[in-house]
Parts: structure tokens; sequence; C-alpha cells
């Protein structure tokens, strides 16, 4: 398996053209990002009144969210750094407005004019030092202070992010918090490895009432039954097996035994193959170590 | 990119403090229908400057945006349809923004604005 996307070159080099066309023509990742992005929208919990909000796509890509945000009759602008995404986005004539921009480097709106803010699989991009002049923290807390700013008063962010460990989610939401985010981490589908999820609610604004944080699906029951089928009824990426190593086989279980050998013993006789030995009783057995 | 996104959009420059408002360079304009919806609007007016829009508009060559309004208008369909036109409607394809403090240029090609800073920007 592949090593995270992460890990093997900054955003705008690794959505190159190939991979950004491979991204949005894989019928997997687009379904995964509609469901994704309908979740995003549940937990940002705009008001119900049928009124279309301005919303911010952070790390926008070739707009697979964002079409779900223009299916939910919301306005939106995107923004992000690979211009191959955004050139893919624009062939699909998406309905945002697009931006090229680094997250890292601060968003640049004017104070109180966003609705509220989604992010799919964008923010642990920040975690990486691609630069000598990158450093993590700085930007996620350049990222975090003018997201702070921008979004209006009691609008939410929901930023859903695929860490890498603990350390790095741990990492994620401090810088959140010390800007003066209030809310907290929603993970989805918590007991299962594959179909885990996290979503980062952010609440803009002082605790009230409204800022109970939404409860996480799958969180009780059921879930270690069969990681499988959990993931085939939600169909979702998962974060564990991007890193699962090469598979090996298991040790101390012999793959071809004693009855195998037999078997293909038998079948090169019927062959005709000439010289086959006899099967004796140490057919099949391990030679002795003297050898 | 609509006047929508241009009324938000601010310079990001280290040590700029009124990145605001970006004027703009027209070299080419595309309009676009949308659909209209009012509520949309009276939603969004609040959280608009105004003046930034007018002169916005101006750059574009609407000149039927009134420079001063009143909440009241907000029920007068005519303007609604205007305002509508201005805001949503019109996409600024090819061009470029410039911030009004350290007269920066972010080019605009395809519809999209290039925002990204130079590391002594940062």
């Amino acid at each position: 398996m592949a090593l995270r996307p992460e890990r093997q070159a900054p955003p705008e080099v690794f959505y190159n053209e190939r991979e950004a066309r491979k991204y949005t023509t894989s019928s997997r990742i687009v379904e995964i990002q509609a469901k994704l992005t309908e979740r995003a929208l549940e937990l940002l919990a705009l008001p119900e009144d049928g009124v279309p909000r301005l919303l911010l796509d952070i790390g926008c890509g070739s707009g697979l969210s964002g079409e779900t945000l223009t299916e939910n009759g919301h306005h939106w602008i995107g923004m992000d750094i690979s211009d191959s995404m955004i050139d893919i986005a624009l062939e699909r004539e998406v309905d945002g407005d697009l931006l090229i921009s680094d997250i890292g480097q601060g968003l640049g709106f004017r104070p109180g004019s966003l609705d509220g803010a989604i992010s799919i699989s964008a923010v642990q991009w920040l975690c990486n030092a691609d630069k000598s002049c990158n450093d993590p923290r700085a930007r996620l807390k350049a990222f975090f202070s003018s997201l702070y700013k921008c979004l209006a008063r009691g609008a939410r962010a929901v930023l859903q992010i695929y860490p890498e460990n603990s350390q790095q989610l741990e990492m994620i939401s401090t810088a959140a918090m010390r800007v003066g985010f209030s809310g907290g981490l929603v993970v989805d589908y918590p007991h299962s490895s594959r179909a885990k999820k996290y979503f980062l609610c952010l609440l803009c604004g002082p605790p009230s009432v409204n800022s109970v944080l939404p409860k996480a699906i799958g969180e009780d029951g059921g879930s270690d039954s069969d990681d499988d089928s959990d993931e085939e009824e939600n169909g979702t990426v998962d974060v564990s097996e991007r890193q699962r190593p090469a598979k090996r086989p298991k040790n101390g279980k012999k793959i071809k035994g004693k009855a195998w050998l037999l078997k293909k013993k038998e079948q090169r006789r019927n062959k005709g193959v000439p010289n086959v030995p006899r099967d004796t009783k140490y057919t099949g057995r391990k030679r002795k170590a003297r050898f | 990119m609509r006047l929508l996104t241009h009324n938000m959009l601010t310079c990001n420059i280290k040590g700029v403090t009124k990145g605001f408002p970006l004027s703009i360079e027209v070299q080419k304009l595309e309009t676009k229908e949308t659909d209209f919806n009012p509520d949309f609007l009276k939603n969004i007016f609040p959280k608009l400057e105004w003046k930034a829009f007018h002169d916005a508009a101006l750059s574009v060559g609407l000149n039927d945006i009134p420079e001063q309004v009143d909440p009241v208008m907000l029920e007068d369909s005519e303007f609604l349809q205007k305002f509508h036109h201005a805001l949503l409607e019109v996409h600024l394809e090819e061009g470029a923004l410039i911030c009004p403090e350290t007269g920066r240029r972010f080019p605009v090609s395809k519809g999209v604005p290039n925002m990204l800073l130079h590391e002594d920007e940062v």
C-alpha cells in the first residue's frame, strides 16, 4: 500500500494534472467526498430556513465537495493550492468561485464575512514542513486565526481530517482552540478502524445553548462485529489502510504442506514427467540442520 | 470570480492593515445566468461593504448600482434584479486584483484569482 499522499510531496506538487484527474474520475472517491460533505453540512447545523448561505470550502480541490454544497442550494467560495485541481474544477463548471491560495498563509477574507466553512481531507496537509520556511505550527496558527476572523459570529467550521497519528490530531485541535474556537472533535464510527472519521467542529464566539456538539454516528453497538461490512455500509475510506505495510506471509504457518506436495507429484506422474521422486515417509519434511 | 467574492476578499500580505477593497483591472468579463433568490440577497446585504460593491460594479461597467442604499430598497424588485445581476452574474474572467496599500497585483486567469503570496510576504 502506498505512503500517505502527505508524505510524498507538497500538495501543489502531489496533485499534478495526472493525480488531479485520477482523483476526480474515481467514482469511489467521488462518492466518499459527497458523503463526507453531506455529513459536514449536517454538522455545520445551518438554520433550516431554506435561505442560501455563503460558505467557504477550504481545500476545495476539483470541486467535488462544492457540488454537494450547490445541490443544497448554497453559494460557496472554494480555495485550493493546486492549480491542476482548480483546472479540473473549471472543466467541470462548478458553481462556486475559485481561488488559488495557500491556507497556511492565512485566509484573506473580510472579518465576519462568511456564514460557515467546511473542509474535506485538507487540513492535515498543514502539518507538513515541505520547505525550510514552512513551520507547521506557524502555518496552523495563521490558518486558524484568519478562519476565526472571517467567520460570522456564531458560525461554525467543520473540518474533516485524516490525521497521521494522535500527536498530529492534538497539534491541529490545540492550534484551533488557542485562537479562540470552542467546540471539539466528533469521531464517526469510533470503534471501526476503517470507517472511522474525524470531524473537527469549531464554533466561533462564546459557547452558548446552541453550541452543544453533535453526536457522532455509530458510537454505540455493532461496530466491533465486522469491520468490512461496516465499511461497505458506509462506503468510506480509511486512515489505517493507507499506512499499512505491504502484505507479508504470516510467520509459522506453512503455505504449502505435504498434501499439496503429494498432489503436485501425482500430477507430474500422470503427465509423464520422468524421474519424479517416489512418495516416502520423508516426503515434505524439513531437512535436518546439519545440512 | 463574482463581485460577491470580490467584496469578501482582502489582501493578506504581512503588515498590510487595510487590504480592502482590491481594485479591479478588467481584461475580459463574462455573464452567466444564476437563479434569482431574494432571500439570499436580503441575507447577504448586511454583510456587504456597499461602497466597495458600488465601486467594483462601476469598474466592471455597471452604473445602475446606487451609491447610497437603504434596507427599504430591498423590497423593490427592480432594484433586487440589478443587485442580483451585479453580485452574482457578472464574472471577471481575465484581469487582475490590486492591493490598495501595496499595489501588489494578483492576476486573475480563467476566472480564478491567484492569491498565493511569495515567501517574503508571509
